[in-house]
């Protein structure tokens, strides 16, 4: 499907390490994201995915290693760090729409206080995002009137309203009713297909088949397996990969 | 009530004084109260420590003692203050303490996931703050902050040992010369604070409807 990217990696991580307390949570993390690319980070809950989606925009620091985006490291904090967490899009698991602004104040908010877009114009293109994800007749309500999978369209519209170089989604569709996850998914395939750069952690599989460039298996706090969604879903390599897809995938 | 009557000048200067008492003291406990709250959860660990030090300094203070610094410890330093002016201090510090309290706890219910989602579209700590943290933690601290004004209104008449000619004011100077009225002169007094209470926990008990949000 998207063609294969190229060039200088968007998103670089060198030998990151993080600990919770005692917790190694994250080993020797080694992983570049090129321009383009999207790649499914998979693995058993406890693995350190949402971990490591998380330290790409600095919501967790580290205490190891480099992260870069576009050549530019990560500041450790402030103004510079604000500037850049807005060129990368976030998605969160239980979405995290602002609870006291309408669906559209969401998604003008970033674009007005950071980007210093007028109201109009911030308006207007928040209202073409949301006719994008299909929540646009929603704008005039609050986040707590609109179904998760609503809800969750919104906060995807509300990331990219900042124009985002990359896109992380950290477990965008577990928190959602089972009918609900396609109408997500949908939307991220369709961001895919327009080139976007992604990070998902997500469970998946067949977002994974159809959208993804690679798959990136995880385990214990380390990266054990890299490769094409056909390879690593028909020939995983590593004992793990097999175990781990030998309970996921049968049923 | 004939007595009421022929003091009701008096009454209404110090009905008056407690009034506006209460209104300053109170904008500046508010205000004080809110930057404080927002220092206590401030990433910069000197400002979390200036604002611990001043509410736990004030909230373990008796009002009197801050009133006797106000006015007589000051003055010390040849820093002299009115006995209005060192009454709105007074009250307005200590109260911003308890403010402070209040906002931080509102502070706190909001869920962690909102100020994630602020930081990850590229707002600023203090933007962060005003747009998103703030205008939800008020929310939820109307009641408290209804019940931090009221204790407020009703601290305000300390102020009675010091010069200030407020409500409470009244009560030794109009017993002393008329003991017989002592009855009619505290139900002046009481109707007198109640006048702004009253109407204070209304205006709370509306405000709180108004701003419930769905979470």
């Amino acid at each position: 499907m998207t063609s294969r990217p190229n060039g200088e990696p968007l998103v670089r991580l060198s030998g990151v390490n993080k600990w919770f307390g005692e917790l190694h949570v994250l080993q020797d993390i080694d992983l570049e994201i090129a321009r383009g690319e999207v790649v499914v980070v998979i693995g058993p809950s406890g693995s350190g995915k949402s971990t490591l989606c998380r330290t790409i925009n600095r919501l967790e620091s580290i205490e190891k290693g480099e992260i870069a985006i576009d050549g530019e490291l990560l500041p450790e904090e402030g103004k510079q760090l604000a500037r850049l967490r807005s060129d990368v899009g976030m998605v969160f698991q239980s979405f995290n729409l602002f609870a006291h602004k309408t669906i559209l104040e969401n998604v003008t908010l970033g674009p007005i206080k950071v980007r210093g877009t007028s109201k109009a114009d911030a308006e207007k293109r928040a209202r073409e995002l949301l006719e994008r994800v299909g929540v646009s007749a929603q704008a005039d309500k609050y986040p707590a009137q609109l179904s998760g999978g609503q809800q969750q369209r919104v906060a995807i519209a509300r990331a990219l309203a900042m124009d985002p170089k990359v896109m992380l989604f950290d477990e965008p569709t577990s928190a959602l009713d089972p009918e609900m996850i396609n109408e997500v998914l949908e939307v991220m395939i369709g961001l895919a297909r327009d080139g976007m750069t992604m990070i998902v952690v997500t469970h998946e599989m067949g977002f994974a088949r159809r959208a993804a460039n690679r798959v990136v298996f995880m385990d214990g706090g380390r990266i054990v397996e890299s490769a094409d969604p056909e390879t690593f879903f028909n020939h995983p390599s590593s004992a793990r990969a097999k175990d781990f897809l030998s309970k996921i995938l049968d049923h | 009530m004939q007595f009421l009557i022929d003091n009701f000048a008096l009454f209404r200067d110090a009905f008056l004084t407690t009034l506006s008492l209460s209104l300053l003291a109170g904008v500046l406990a508010l205000v004080l109260g809110t930057l404080l709250a927002a220092l206590r959860v401030s990433p910069v660990a000197p400002l979390r420590g200036l604002a611990t030090f001043y509410v736990e300094t004030f909230r373990n203070t008796p009002l009197t003692v801050v009133f006797f610094f106000m006015i007589f410890g000051l003055p010390q330093i040849d820093f002299v203050i009115g006995f209005f002016p060192g009454a709105v201090l007074s009250v307005g510090l200590y109260t911003a303490a308890f403010v402070a309290e209040a906002v931080r706890s509102g502070i706190n219910a909001v869920s962690a996931g909102q100020a994630e989602a602020s930081r990850a579209i590229g707002l600023t700590f203090g933007q962060t703050l005003r747009e998103v943290v703030l205008p939800q933690a008020f929310r939820t601290v109307v009641p408290p902050l209804g019940n931090v004004w009221i204790a407020m209104i009703k601290n305000t008449s300390i102020a009675a040992g010091f010069s200030v000619s407020e409500l409470s004011s009244l009560l030794p100077r109009l017993v002393n010369a008329n003991a017989g009225d002592l009855l009619t002169v505290l139900l002046g007094v009481v109707v007198g604070y109640m006048l702004i209470t009253l109407p204070s926990a209304y205006v709370v008990h509306r405000l709180e409807r108004r701003v419930a949000i769905l979470r």
